[in-house]
């Protein structure tokens, strides 16, 4: 089985769960002995060094491979695009407009700027870019041989009907989030009407929970036959000593990480904790992460006069995660419409007991984590105060999740897109 | 000749509404869904199998005798949300042929806690018997037929019965056959009746069971196999809950159709009789002293007390609820005397196993709650409002704390081990 993959960021350039599933994903193909040739997007002009090497600049769709030695059957190939995920077309927009300017105030390279707007390497307007980038992709694809075409979230649809009807191969979508959870009622109809066209035109279309596909089928309009639940997993970290962070404290820590996005519901946790600082002292809020209600979170912090008792890391990555889940008491997932969620996987993993809300795929797979309406501040505040204060159900939240998270494996999700790869092959 | 003596436990907590740590109100009671479940188990089992006992009891003029073990808790509801029921009750009390045992009146694991509440409660239960029945009962069951050697020795010295009813374990009886009456170890008067949880468990569990190769179970196989014990037993004794006639087994199975046919093929062998717990007493000496040092019950296959103090919480939960017994009672107000017996009731613990949890089974059924934690959350708020309640009465309203958690203790039942019973009175 061979398998063109359309996905996004690889360690250690991950930003949240999209890059995460699509590297434990393809790891574990990589096991089962699938040969995967995964393209990926990677910005010329980002501030990483080591992304730039990976490129030449004149070549529109590069060759050059990442090195992950551990994986002996995948492929790297990367196509030079401002394609990221979580982008919104404004955020897109801006990051283009600051590239070129930081080029252009570099000074010494002046023609790269131009030669970047001049070659069309990178669209200024989103939409275009995806379409640019599904037809970079097909360039890529000519003369690869695979037998399936598998894209993750819709900036990559596009590319997979490209390339799945340029070699006539099957095509499987794999939806990591909708617009629904990202932008609640207020859809952007471009980008929704891409998703439904990369939906419909897929063979069969893989959500990672019932939770999504409820949506992918009431509000896309796909027929339940060709959907299919992939739970995602999670990767064991093992036990790795840490060094003590030196922080000692009598305070408890109660942890928000994702991004402070509408999402993710940040208002609610903040409401949350104004109800538990009523009643409790000795506990202190952290929100690690960064997004578009970043600002507007530590507004609220202090309107509601919490300010002192809420900080904010920003964004945290590798090491500085595992740091923060080690001081955390409770990880709180309070998201409005979350697809799957592996962070709360990950925060179980390191042993810290998860409240997460209804509204989210991951509620499907854990039973041994507290679960809320993510609207329901009251009843968020009431568990958290209660796992703050009866260690017992910290226990045996911790041990039964522990052991609970580790039957969550990729190879078991892997294993389940194989047999999806296979049933489309089977002329019907 | 076997006498077969069936005994029915009945049984229904009052459940806890819910109840937040910001919750000050000190109603902690769901009337509405106990009133409706009341009801409910009224109308699919209570009703229809009390009269249809009643009716076989007439027809067989005497020689159908069954016994009944009612909790406090389920009297007072009944009276108050069914009185009907309570009425058909009664009637089988005025036919001479039923029996009515004693138990813990708050149903309660007070045995393995606190010895005082214990006897406090058996003669509470003892004297609503009487009132309700016109009956004093001489044959002890406890709470999920918990028992040990420690539990026959205390109930000899109470002085006030003949017999102690528990599981036929095998890891008890050994080679040994539950069929007959035994004495436990210690006890020079007191007898020992021993649930055949085989043929119990065929009619409790098994009967509507399509993938049991018995199935399906008729009344003349049923007797068959009764009467298999002819020569080598003297009783069977058929303990089961009384809910398993149209509430476990809905009556869509023949339950009622197999109870309605059964006296008449068991009695049809001229040398088999249905007994009553003291009849069989009366009638057969104890062929055998039972040594059982080590907690046993009729729960699950391990017939041991890990259903209801299995995990951390649990432990945790009961130890604070025991902790404050003498302040509740120094408070001498009768309401939060009897809201803290309430609290005491076995079923409060069960909902809080984890054990099976996420293999959602039986513990799952009967559990009104999402999940052990939320009932574990809910119970330690209505317990930190209770202390509350005692601290306000003892300081005349001045100081109001929770109770802060001690860190959980290994389950042993051993803190009120050295509390004997100083007052063997009845409290009221």
């Amino acid at each position: 089985m061979r398998v063109f993959m359309l996905g996004w960021e690889f360690p250690p350039f991950i930003s949240g769960g999209l890059g995460t599933a699509c590297y434990g994903l393809t790891r574990a193909m990589d096991q089962l002995g699938i040969e995967v040739t995964f393209v990926l997007p990677k910005m010329v002009e980002q501030t990483y060094a080591t992304h730039v090497k990976l490129l030449s600049p004149d070549s529109r769709a590069s060759d050059a491979s990442i090195r992950i030695d551990d994986l002996k059957n995948v492929k790297f190939r990367t196509i030079g695009s401002a394609l990221q995920p979580y982008s919104t077309p404004e955020t897109y927009h801006k990051r283009i407009e600051e590239t070129l300017r930081r080029n252009h105030l570099l000074g010494g390279n002046v023609s790269s700027a131009s030669q970047l707007m001049g070659s069309k390497d990178y669209s200024t307007n989103m939409y275009e870019e995806v379409h640019r980038y599904a037809v970079m992709a097909a360039e890529l694809a000519v003369g690869r041989q695979f037998d399936v075409v598998h894209a993750h979230d819709w900036m990559t649809y596009p590319a997979g009907i490209a390339v799945a009807a340029m070699s006539g191969k099957p095509l499987i979508v794999h939806v990591h989030s909708t617009e629904f959870d990202r932008s609640g009622e207020h859809v952007n109809q471009m980008i929704y009407d891409i998703e439904r066209q990369g939906m419909e035109r897929a063979d069969r279309v893989i959500t990672v929970s019932h939770f999504t596909r409820n949506i992918v089928i009431s509000r896309y309009g796909i027929s339940g036959d060709k959907i299919e639940v992939v739970y995602n997993g999670v990767d064991r970290n093992g036990s790795w000593a840490l060094d003590e962070t030196g922080i000692t404290t009598d305070e408890k820590i109660v942890l928000f990480l994702g991004r402070i996005t509408m999402q993710k519901g940040p208002e609610y946790f903040l409401q949350a904790a104004k109800r538990v600082l009523d009643v409790m002292d000795n506990v202190k809020f952290v929100m690690a992460g960064s997004g578009d209600m970043m600002h507007r979170s530590i507004e609220l912090a202090a309107e509601l006069g919490i300010g002192h008792k809420v900080l904010f890391t920003g964004f945290l990555r590798g090491e500085d995660v595992r740091k923060i889940y080690k001081m955390a008491d409770l990880y709180v997932m309070p998201s409005v419409s979350e697809p799957f969620g592996i962070a709360p996987l990950e925060a179980l993993d390191n042993d810290v007991p998860v409240i997460i809300s209804k509204q989210s795929g991951v509620s499907e797979v854990l039973t041994h984590a507290l679960k809320v309406d993510f609207w329901d501040v009251n009843e968020i505040a009431n568990k958290i105060i209660a796992v703050l204060k009866f260690p017992p159900l910290q226990m045996t939240l911790r041990s039964h999740g522990n052991f609970e998270v580790r039957r969550l494996r990729w190879k078991d999700a892997a294993a389940k897109c194989v047999r999806i790869y296979g049933e489309t092959l089977v002329p019907v | 000749m076997p006498s077969v003596c069936f005994y029915f436990q009945v049984h229904q907590p009052v459940r806890l509404r819910h109840y937040t740590v910001f919750d000050q109100n000190e109603h902690y009671f769901d009337d509405y869904k106990n009133g409706s479940i009341c009801r409910k188990v009224a109308n699919k089992c209570y009703l229809p199998a009390n009269r249809l006992l009643l009716n076989l009891i007439r027809r067989f003029d005497g020689r159908f005798k069954v016994a009944y073990s009612i909790t406090g808790t389920l009297l007072e509801q009944l009276q108050h949300y069914s009185p009907e029921v309570m009425s058909t009750f009664d009637a089988l009390a005025e036919t001479g042929c039923v029996e009515f045992l004693a138990e813990t009146y708050y149903h309660s694991l007070s045995f393995l806690y606190s010895r005082n509440e214990f006897v406090e409660q058996v003669h509470k239960h003892i004297q609503a018997i009487e009132y309700f029945f016109n009956q004093t009962p001489r044959v002890f069951r406890n709470t999920e037929l918990i028992y040990n050697n420690d539990l026959a020795t205390l109930i000899e010295s109470m002085g006030c019965f003949d017999a102690i009813i528990t599981e036929g374990a095998d890891h008890i009886l050994g080679y040994r056959s539950p069929n007959f009456v035994y004495q436990p170890k210690g006890c020079n008067r007191l007898k020992l009746l021993l649930k055949n949880y085989a043929l119990s468990d065929d009619i409790a569990f098994r009967f509507s069971n399509r993938d049991w190769a018995q199935w399906p179970l008729t009344a003349e196989k049923f007797a068959h196999w009764v009467g298999n014990v002819n020569g080598c037993g003297n009783v069977v004794n058929l303990f089961m809950d009384y809910e398993t006639f149209g509430e476990h087994q809905w009556e869509d199975t023949g339950i009622f159709d197999f109870v309605r046919h059964l006296p008449d093929a068991i009695l049809r062998h001229p040398d088999n009789n249905f007994k009553t717990p003291s009849e069989v007493v009366e009638c057969y000496d104890s062929s055998d002293s039972v040594d059982v040092p080590h907690i046993i019950s009729w729960a699950d296959t391990e017939r041991d007390l890990s259903a209801w103090l299995g995990n951390a919480m649990q432990s945790n939960a009961i130890h604070e609820l025991y902790r404050i017994e003498n302040k509740v009672k120094k408070t001498n107000d009768e309401k939060i005397i009897s809201d803290w017996r309430k609290l005491q009731a076995s079923d409060h613990f069960y909902y809080m196993c984890t054990k099976y949890f996420a293999d959602g089974d039986v513990h799952k059924y009967f559990n009104p709650y999402d999940s052990p934690y939320d009932s574990y959350i809910n119970f330690m708020n209505v317990l930190g409002n209770l202390h509350g309640r005692c601290c306000e009465q003892a300081i005349g309203g001045a100081f109001y704390s929770a109770p802060e958690p001690s860190t959980p203790e290994c389950l042993s039942g051993t803190a009120a081990q050295d509390n004997e019973p100083r007052d063997l009175q009845p409290v009221d």
